[in-house]
């Protein structure tokens, strides 16, 4: 055990502060980007110079680097404020399932493309009848000679309007068992026959879709695993996705709640020197920096050869409803102020309340807290699955609301 | 960077949880909680021979020179049995203690006893109700000897010498003093506490010989530093404890069943689970942290002792109270063994500091830290 760096390793993190630190855009740079423009530059400078998606293989961008200079890029990459945030999904979900369920060609036209931000993918799983049971998703796909003809609807696609593809699930076969009739296909967002409409949040932001399907053809070369394996191909993205979204230490931590703290007062004193704010952030403290060493703990793991495995819900599931009590927490010190959203007005801009209105979406996106307890309780503790009522039963025999 | 224990410290974790589940089994700790003893003799003499209160010393001293890292690794094991021992008063807190401040004379005496177990030490710090502070110290040196009252002492009557936070006029207001406890001076009466399967007693120093350990006025400062070390060494083995409940909670779910089902297939069982595997783990990962400031002596140490600390008592009190809750109405009998968890992660909590001192702590270092 050593928290510090090898030889090799500071000469790793030398090298990439030097880099980002003469490479990062300018605001300049950047000024009259858009959010997907300014994290397309930023992508593609990384890329050119061997810094994107390091850990993969060389051919496809990377440049091979080990789970820990991951973890040393990450801290270095932090220090600055860099656009980002709609790759997550093509680099951190698409591109190991296509990794591991997709042919050579997949890759030599795929990777490239996601490491260097040219391409931007999308999430097709969620339905309005398959949230937390995904398996229940009826989206359907037929055979029709190369290709397969999908008709149906999935939901909550973030992104699913500026994205070039889509990693999909279907059901091919409505007469086997739930998990066993579905099939797991990639897609260009641009094929005929797709329809994108915005859903708008709770935030008043709209970055997530509804993704209507007719009569759309999928050439069978796009698909990742054998037909009626799409479940187990679908696990692949999923365990990712968990890796991905992680702790999510953005916005509302510790040093904003710090520096607010510092700044308001309880009783003509600094909030900070009242023993009940200190015992608060002292806990989110802990919970910060638990996170923060169980995933150095699974970089480790992973550099023996260790397959991250369902422990990764942990980051997801503390991390959301920490934010959430954070944001709600700050805002209680502002007492009657506290309430107001304006970005001139707000303390920090507006985060905090930007913070906590987004928030339910953390807990619920991905994995709601509830079903992120049970994996940790059913793949971790070895405990029960849930009672399923559709066991053994064909898909098309299972009983449904009307919801 | 490397998060993990090497192969030789898991060979020690499986040499040493296979030593004490065998010589520590739930038997053991009932004999001691239902008995009059302060601790185990004989699990502690084989202790001793196993060399794991010689692991830290130096070998000049007898010791086995070995890392702070072996030494987490048999806390954690403690904590997981439960174990009815003087342990933790004598390695985390007496060796500790001479270690730190001893001169070549009483680390000479004294280390080369505590390696070989021929000697136990403590530490005396509270003198009653409040957290403790320089201006609440009443206990003082004078011309006669060491006067005053502790209590309650761990492991007070088991030690043959104890380290007692004395007033001082000079430097920080404190000073350490080593206190041979089998003398006129020293009267020692057993003080029952929640955990019956651990001794403790209140000490009372009547113009006792002491001598002082460390410089007069830097007690204070000392108890600090030992506290922040301790407490790496106490949220090891709270963590083994809370692991020790959750298992043993999850396996009592599996087999118990109600309304025609196990009861570990209820959601309510199932999160309540989840919610104890969530903190252990967080614990034990800042756990790491701790053990890596603590080994190297890192300028992070403070933090990375209170950021351990607070997030192991919670761990370890947590999976305790709701293994006795998962029990239901057997977890509250004498007979099963959910108690031992119950009353150690409750001392455990409060014995270098409760949850509110350490979380102040916490954020006080984290203002050290930002500021340098």
């Amino acid at each position: 055990m050593d928290f510090n760096d090898t030889q090799e390793e500071a000469a790793f993190r030398a090298e990439a502060a030097a880099w980002l630190k003469a490479n990062v855009p300018t605001p300049d740079e950047l000024a009259g980007l858009d959010d997907i423009a300014a994290a397309k530059l930023w992508q593609k400078r990384k890329y050119d110079a061997g810094w994107a998606c390091i850990r993969w293989e060389k051919q496809y961008g990377g440049r091979e680097a080990t789970a820990i200079e991951q973890v040393i890029w990450n801290q270095e990459e932090a220090k600055f404020n860099t656009p980002g945030g709609v790759f997550v999904i093509g680099q951190g979900m698409a591109a190991p399932t296509l990794m591991t369920w997709g042919k050579p060609e997949h890759h030599e036209r795929f990777l490239p493309k996601l490491a260097s931000g040219e391409e931007i993918w999308c999430q097709l799983f969620s339905e309005p009848a398959g949230g937390s049971d995904l398996a229940a998703l009826r989206t359907k796909a037929e055979r029709d000679g190369d290709d397969w003809v999908i008709n149906g609807q999935k939901i909550w696609t973030s992104g699913a309007h500026y994205s070039d593809y889509g990693i999909l699930v279907v059901r091919t076969d409505p007469n086997v068992a739930k998990h066993k009739g579905l099939s797991y296909f990639f897609l260009d967002m641009k094929s005929p026959g797709v329809e994108i409409k915005p859903i708008k949040q709770l935030t008043g932001g709209a970055n997530f879709n509804e993704v209507y399907f007719t009569d759309v053809r999928i050439p069978d070369s796009q698909r990742l695993g054998e037909v009626g394996q799409g479940w187990q191909v679908a696990l692949t993205t999923l365990m990712n996705e968990r890796a991905a979204i992680g702790g999510g230490g953005a916005g509302v931590n510790v040093d904003v709640a710090y520096r607010i703290a510092s700044e308001v007062m309880i009783d003509d004193k600094p909030a900070i020197e009242d023993s009940a704010v200190r015992a608060k952030l002292a806990d989110w403290y802990v919970q910060e920096s638990g996170l923060r060493f169980t995933g150095y703990r699974s970089m480790t793991a992973m550099s023996r050869g260790e397959i991250p495995g369902p422990e990764n819900s942990i980051g997801k599931l503390v991390g959301a409803p920490k934010t959430q009590e954070m944001a709600s927490f700050c805002m209680d010190l502002l007492e009657m102020s506290g309430a107001i959203w304006d970005e001139k007005l707000s303390t920090e801009a507006g985060l905090l309340q930007l913070t906590y209105m987004g928030a339910p979406g953390g807990r619920i996106a991905g994995g709601t807290d509830e079903i992120m307890a049970n994996i940790i309780a059913e793949r971790v503790l070895g405990m029960p699955q849930e009672p399923r009522m559709d066991k053994g039963m064909a898909f098309s025999e299972v009983p449904t609301g009307s919801n | 960077m490397n998060f993990e224990f090497s192969e030789e410290q898991e060979l020690l974790r499986e040499q040493a949880r296979g030593f004490l589940t065998e010589h520590c089994p739930p038997a053991a700790v009932r004999a001691v909680l239902d008995g009059d003893a302060d601790y185990d003799p004989a699990l502690w003499q084989r202790i001793v021979e196993m060399g794991w209160t010689a692991t830290v010393i130096p070998e000049e001293f007898g010791g086995l020179g070995l890392s702070y890292l072996e030494l987490v690794v048999i806390a954690e094991e403690l904590g997981r049995a439960v174990a009815p021992v003087p342990f933790s008063s004598s390695v985390y807190l007496a060796t500790e203690a001479l270690i730190a401040c001893g001169s070549q004379e009483q680390k000479d005496k004294w280390l080369p006893l505590l390696a070989a177990g021929e000697a136990i030490g403590t530490f005396a710090l509270s003198e009653g109700n409040g957290r403790p502070s320089v201006k609440s110290l009443t206990t003082r040196m004078d011309q006669a000897g060491l006067n005053g009252r502790k209590l309650p002492v761990a492991d007070g009557r088991a030690a043959d010498f104890a380290i007692v936070v004395g007033a001082s006029d000079a430097g920080d207001g404190a000073s350490w003093y080593l206190v041979e406890l089998d003398q006129v001076g020293v009267s020692r009466e057993a003080v029952r506490t929640l955990d019956f399967s651990r001794g403790h007693a209140v000490i009372e120093f009547n113009n006792a010989k002491a001598e002082l350990l460390g410089g007069e006025g830097a007690g204070w400062s000392a108890t600090e530093r030992l506290l922040d070390r301790a407490a790496v060494l106490f949220a090891w083995e709270q963590v083994g404890l809370a692991d020790a409940a959750m298992i043993q909670a999850r396996d009592y779910a599996m087999g118990r069943y109600a309304f025609g089902r196990a009861i570990a297939s209820y959601q309510a069982i199932k999160h309540k689970l989840a919610n104890m595997y969530v903190k252990n783990t967080l614990a034990r990962s800042n756990c790491y942290y701790g053990a890596w400031a603590l080994n190297t002596d890192s300028a992070e140490l403070p933090l990375a002792a209170a950021t351990a600390r607070v997030g192991a008592i919670k761990a370890a009190v947590f999976a305790a109270e709701e293994n006795v809750q998962t029990h239901g109405g057997m977890g509250f009998t004498w007979e099963f063994d959910c108690q031992f968890y119950y009353r150690r992660a409750k001392l455990l909590g409060v014995n270098v500091g409760s949850e509110g001192y350490w979380q102040d702590r916490l954020i006080t270092a984290y203002e050290q830290n930002n500021a340098a």
